[in-house]
């Protein structure tokens, strides 16, 4: 049963640390400051969530699962209204998608 | 296998890095600042579980709220220009 659970731990720690891959190797190579957000944004929930669930997996029913729900509860609240507040200011401050400006040009010909 | 989780944190961590040198603009390495906060939290976890010591975890979840708090100060004092109660009313907010 031990290692039933040990496989399934393995699994979400593999996934998890396949997706904190993918959102660091996005970070670097998207263009623009809101695609890099989604890379980021996708880092924070789907990699931090499997990582945590696997490592729940490890704690077993212990206060250190309760532990790891307290971080996850706290991160997939605090990860969303950073992202959005970081966009908001972004788009504040006038920068604009960089694909919006081709947009407008096609609109105009 | 915390191994690998952990060699994937710190690589992204690097990453993250990287794009904070490089991030043409001011948001760009706020993005990357926040991104590499939430991987030290994660990173603090599993470390915590690879040398056997799960008792880091406290550790991790205040860092995951004063890293939240940080973001949120430097976002707001980039905004507003102030840390003070509230937007300035001569300040619009760009529109």
């Amino acid at each position: 049963m031990s290692v039933v659970i040990d496989i399934v731990s393995w699994l979400f720690l593999l996934a998890g640390g396949f997706f904190v891959l993918a959102g660091g190797i996005g970070v670097v190579r998207l263009p623009d400051v809101y695609t890099r957000s989604h890379a980021a944004g996708m880092t924070d929930t789907l990699g931090a969530g499997f990582i945590l669930i696997g490592l729940m997996f490890q704690g077993g029913l212990t206060l250190i699962t309760v532990k790891l729900i307290l971080i996850l509860v706290f991160i997939s609240f605090t990860s969303p209204t950073s992202t959005h507040a970081l966009i908001h200011t972004v788009h504040a401050s006038g920068i604009r998608p960089i694909l919006a400006d081709a947009e407008d040009e096609t609109s105009k010909t | 296998m915390f191994t690998a989780a952990t060699a994937a944190i710190v690589v992204t961590m690097a990453l993250a890095l990287l794009r904070a040198f490089l991030g043409p603009t001011l948001y760009d390495r706020i993005l990357a600042v926040n991104m590499f906060g939430t991987k030290t939290v994660l990173m603090i976890a599993v470390l915590g579980f690879l040398m056997g010591r799960p008792e880091f975890l406290d550790i991790a979840l205040v860092y995951a709220l004063i890293n939240f708090i940080g973001t949120i100060a430097m976002l707001k004092y980039f905004k507003y220009g102030d840390l003070g109660i509230g937007p300035p009313s001569n300040v619009g907010d760009g529109k």
